[in-house]
Formats: structure tokens, C-alpha cells, sequence
């Protein structure tokens, strides 16, 4: 155990902090993950963290704690994404071009602006690829909030948002309010990425959106047990790229350590790479009388 | 004889300028297999729509039970042609099945012995029991379909819609879903209302045609409807029907010929369309 956690580990003050809200937040982003991933949404919550990024960097130059610009941004561009209709192919087209470059572009200036003033490089690096360490005491309490909010909506949710990705023609027939549940939704990804973006970066936030749900939704069937193996593997990145950071102190170069968020999004990848290592997974071919897949489709149309 | 239970009223859709359906009236009766047939893009789709409230009406009234449709309503059941659903989801089929219960609802719900009972009952009534735990993303069109099927008739509807559940179905899976619906009809007493651009594997089962052509309608059983002079005068040019081994052929003119002139040319069959 030694080897694993360095001495101190356990008495740090924000080793504490970093565990806990990054715990909330993993799990947070893995259950809205899941879901953004079966409703084909991964590219909203990329462009809601380019955005959140803007907000930021915002944030910074204006002296605020950084959670509140991504909050602010991403709720903001989740509003603005739901009226311009990003879920069409050509409102993706146009919003990758036009709208998330001039989001950027507005984060650099922001950066340098408040990078000038302050004379603070490390702040470029803590919005673009976050920094668990060094949460302020502060905002806890709004990061565990915010958190536990978005699972409570995503609870409330759950069998509507299943219902209306099998099909939104049913649901609206059944009297879902099927654009209200998805702008709700959207609502809960930008909070879900403002969220990741104070542990692993803006940046990097849709890494413990995405990943984590990803690989669930390879070792998994069922909408629960995606929504439990997500939520397990994203606090085990977290946590194990916590401990690793902490390590990495006394690593080369000695005395700097390694940012956290390169240690949780190489143990999403990795994990995710390693589903491909399972196989033989797909049930034995069926009986005949129920062979009506593509082939014997075909085989007919062709007739 | 039962009252209807569904009745459109001289219903019309207008959208961007095109006329979609012009004055179509139809009544449903419970446990009545009605085939909404006709080719692609004559409005089948659209008339489905407003049956289950997706598609506002221009004029006309829709109505259940003789009254106005009400906003929310389960009593009615609905097939789509094709479930939005990637392979990778992690959705089982017990699960889509189950969604068809209170997928509508908010909040949470805890899994109950009786509810996975009448999941399994409602799979074995379709025969989809063997892919009960399969994702339902990597079934075929047909197992889909059977899927569906269970997912819609779960609330107990009184009346399902289908949006054409044999197009791209091999032969036996689709005399499967054919039968399966038939039965349900019969012996559940729920109303069957299937689209259709193929009217021949549905002719042993059903008991009412709705037949749709460039937004009008022709209602009666299979004889009265599927008649060249009541075709004809639905596509607006001259149609044959054509009665080959039991098997019905419509044959519509191409676009300008009117019924005078094609029965003048009766041999003109090689380059006009044929509509099943």
C-alpha cells in the first residue's frame, strides 16, 4: 500500500476535497453521460464544454470563480443550441463552423487579457485542463448542489428520455412533451460539463461525459446497469488519477507532479480500449424460424 | 353490431400549400382489421399522424368514442416503421417492452415480480420470448416489429396502428406478423389499423379496406373498394385490377391519362406502374 499512496495522501486537506466532489461529479457526468451518448448527443456536450471554456475564461478575467462562467456559458449555449435546432445535421454544420470557433476565439482573448493583468499562466491551464487540487473551499457545496440537481433531473427523466430515443413519434403520441424534456436535458449536459470542466478542464470535459458511459454501454445490456457501471468506472478514474497525481510528485521532474486530468482521461481510454479485448460476447445464431435478418431480406427483395 | 370506436370526419391536411388529404372519412369498429393500403407518398403515413395527434388537421375532426380526441390518450397503440435505435444501446427488449407500460411518466419506478410477468406474457403473445435479454438494436426488421407489437399492446389499446410493418420483411416473418395481429383482433378485440403499399399478404385477414391515392380515400370491404372504376375515379386516371392466382394487381395509368383514352389503348401495360 505504500507504494500506491504516498505518504501524506491521506491527511491532505485537498486530497479530501478532491476525492469527494470528484466523486460527485464522475458520477454525475457518467449517468448524464449515458444518456447523452444513447440520445447521440456526444456532439452537444463537446460543444457545450467549447463554450463553457469561453465562460471560463470569462470568469477569470473578471475575477469570478470559474465554475459559475461555465455554468453560465454552457446553460446559455444550451439555450441558444435548443432555438437554432443543433440536433439537425445542418445546425451541427453551422454551429461547429461559425459558433464554437467565435467561442474560442473569444477564450483566447479572454485568457490573454486576463493573463496580462494578473500575471497568473497557471490560470490558461487550470480552465482549459482543470485542476481537482486546487477547488476553492468555497464552491464545494455549489459543485455538490449542482451535482446532485442534475442526477435528480436525470431520475425524473430517465424513462422519458428512453422512451422518446426508442421513438419521439410514440412518445408524442403518449403526451411526452418531447422538446421540453430534450431542452431539460440539455440543461442538465451543460450543468454536467461545467461540472467536469472544474475537475478535468473545459477542454477535456466531455472525456468523463462520454467515456465512462461509453465503455458501460459496450459491457452492458440493460439501461440500469449501463447507468451503475458508468457511474463505478468515472469514480474510478477519478479517484485512481487523484492518487496517481498525488504520486506523481515524486516522479520525474521531481517536485511538479503530473496534472490530474491527464491521469483520468488516459484510465477512461484505457478502459474503454479494454472492452475490445472481450469477445464472443453476441448470442448463438437463432433457429430458422425466426431468421428474418438482412440477409434473408435481401435474398427476398432481389427476388 | 359494435359502435365505432374511432371516426374521422371529413379531415383534411394542408401543409406548405399541398393539399396531403382531402376530405377522408373512415370509421373504426373494435376488433376491426382495417389495411390502410396504397402507394408511397399517397398520404398513409399523414392520416396515421392524425389519428394519433402528431399531425394538426386543416379541417375535419378526428374522434374517439364521439368525442373529440383528447391530447393524452393511451388507447391508442403505435407501430412506427423504423425505431430511431443504434445496436450499442442498452436497451433489452423486456426493457422496450416494459417502457410500453408508463414510458411516459416521470420519475422513478422500482422493478416488481408482476411487471416482469406481464412483460414475459406480453413477449410470449407476440413470440419474441426467445430474444427476451437480446438488445433490441441488433434484432432483425422482423423481431423488431414483434417487439413493438408487444410494446404498444402492453397499455391494452383498444385500437394499434401500424406504419407499414411488412415493408422489407421477408415472406415469413411477415405471414408471422400478420398472423400475430390477427389474432389479436380476433380474440382481444383490439382494433388493427396496418399501412400498407402491398395489399396482397393482408387479403386473408382483412375485413375493411382504406384505401389511399393522392389524398382521398375509398372505404369498404376488399371487393367493394379494389374495383378499376372506384380506383379510377380515386387516382383521378384510369387504374386495371388485375386478378392473377388469387393474387390482386393495381395498375395505374402514368400521369394525363384519363380512363377514356386507356381503355382505348388496353395494351398499353408494359410502361405504367404497377401499386400492388
Amino acid at each position: 500500500m505504500r507504494y500506491i499512496f504516498e505518504s501524506g495522501f491521506f491527511a491532505s486537506g485537498p486530497v479530501h476535497v478532491a476525492l469527494a466532489v470528484g466523486a460527485v461529479i464522475a458520477i454525475t457526468s457518467a449517468v448524464v453521460g449515458v444518456f447523452t451518448v444513447i440520445r447521440g448527443q456526444s456532439f452537444a456536450g463537446h460543444s457545450l464544454a467549447d463554450i463553457a471554456t469561453t465562460g471560463g475564461s470569462g470568469a477569470f478575467l473578471v475575477g469570478v470563480n470559474q465554475f459559475w462562467g461555465f455554468l453560465a456559458f454552457g446553460a446559455g449555449a444550451a439555450a441558444f443550441m435548443e432555438m437554432i435546432g443543433v440536433q439537425r445535421r445542418r445546425g451541427r454544420d453551422v454551429a461547429t463552423g461559425v459558433v464554437l470557433g467565435a467561442a474560442l476565439g473569444l477564450a483566447a482573448l479572454f485568457l490573454y487579457l486576463g493573463t496580462q493583468s494578473s500575471s497568473t499562466t497557471g490560470a490558461s491551464f487550470t480552465i482549459l485542463f482543470g485542476s481537482i487540487f486546487v477547488i476553492t473551499t468555497s464552491t464545494v457545496p455549489a459543485l455538490i448542489a449542482s451535482g446532485l440537481l442534475a442526477l435528480a433531473t436525470v431520475a425524473v427523466l430517465a424513462r422519458v428520455l428512453l422512451l422518446s430515443s426508442l421513438s419521439p413519434d410514440i412518445a408524442a403520441a403518449r403526451g411526452v412533451p418531447v422538446r421540453a424534456v430534450g431542452a431539460a436535458f440539455l440543461m442538465t449536459l451543460a450543468v454536467s460539463v461545467a461540472l467536469s470542466a472544474v475537475i478535468i478542464g473545459a477542454v477535456l470535459s466531455t472525456a468523463l461525459l462520454i467515456g465512462p458511459a461509453a465503455t458501460a454501454l459496450r459491457l452492458t445490456k440493460s439501461p440500469v446497469k449501463a447507468v451503475v457501471t458508468a457511474a463505478v468506472l468515472g469514480v474510478l478514474a477519478v479517484w485512481l488519477g487523484v492518487v496517481l497525481a498525488y504520486d506523481s510528485f515524486y516522479w520525474p521532474p521531481a517536485g511538479r507532479g503530473w496534472p490530474v486530468s491527464f491521469f483520468v482521461v488516459t484510465l477512461i481510454v484505457a478502459g474503454y480500449l479494454l472492452t475490445f479485448l472481450r469477445r464472443g460476447r453476441r448470442p448463438a445464431p437463432q433457429d430458422s424460424a425466426f431468421q428474418d435478418g438482412p440477409d434473408a431480406e435481401h435474398a427476398c427483395s432481389a427476388a | 353490431m359494435a359502435t365505432e370506436f374511432l371516426r374521422l370526419e371529413n379531415v383534411s391536411v394542408r401543409l406548405g400549400g399541398r393539399e396531403i388529404l382531402k376530405d377522408v372519412s373512415f370509421k373504426i369498429r373494435p376488433g376491426e382489421f382495417t389495411g390502410l393500403i396504397g402507394p408511397n407518398g399517397a398520404g398513409k403515413t399523414t392520416l396515421l399522424r392524425v389519428i394519433l395527434g402528431l399531425q394538426p388537421v386543416t379541417s375535419g375532426e378526428v374522434l374517439l368514442d364521439g368525442a373529440p380526441r383528447p391530447h393524452r390518450d393511451s388507447s391508442i397503440g403505435y407501430v412506427p416503421q423504423k425505431l430511431a435505435i443504434e445496436p450499442d444501446m442498452p436497451l433489452r427488449v423486456r426493457d422496450v417492452v416494459s417502457l410500453g407500460l408508463d414510458g411516459q411518466k416521470f420519475g422513478i419506478r422500482l422493478p416488481s415480480r408482476a411487471r416482469r410477468e406481464l412483460v414475459s406474457d406480453m413477449l410470449t403473445a407476440v413470440g419474441a420470448q426467445r430474444y427476451a435479454d437480446a438488445r433490441v438494436g441488433e434484432l432483425s426488421g422482423g423481431e423488431q416489429q414483434r417487439v413493438m407489437i408487444a410494446h404498444a399492446l402492453i397499455s391494452k389499446p383498444r385500437l394499434l396502428l401500424l406504419d407499414e410493418p411488412l415493408a422489407n420483411l421477408d415472406i415469413s416473418s411477415e405471414q408471422g406478423i400478420v398472423s400475430v395481429l390477427a389474432r389479436l383482433a380476433r380474440a382481444d378485440h383490439v382494433a388493427v389499423l396496418l399501412s400498407a403499399h402491398e395489399m396482397n399478404p393482408l387479403m386473408p385477414v382483412m375485413d375493411r379496406i382504406v384505401y389511399v391515392a393522392a389524398g382521398r380515400v375509398a372505404v369498404g370491404d376488399a371487393d367493394e373498394v379494389v374495383q378499376p372504376e372506384v380506383l379510377s375515379r380515386l387516382y383521378g386516371r384510369h387504374v386495371d385490377v388485375i386478378r392473377v392466382h388469387g393474387r390482386i394487381l393495381v395498375v395505374a395509368a402514368p400521369e394525363g391519362v384519363d380512363a377514356a383514352e386507356a381503355a382505348a389503348e388496353d395494351n398499353a401495360v408494359e410502361d405504367i406502374g404497377v401499386a400492388g
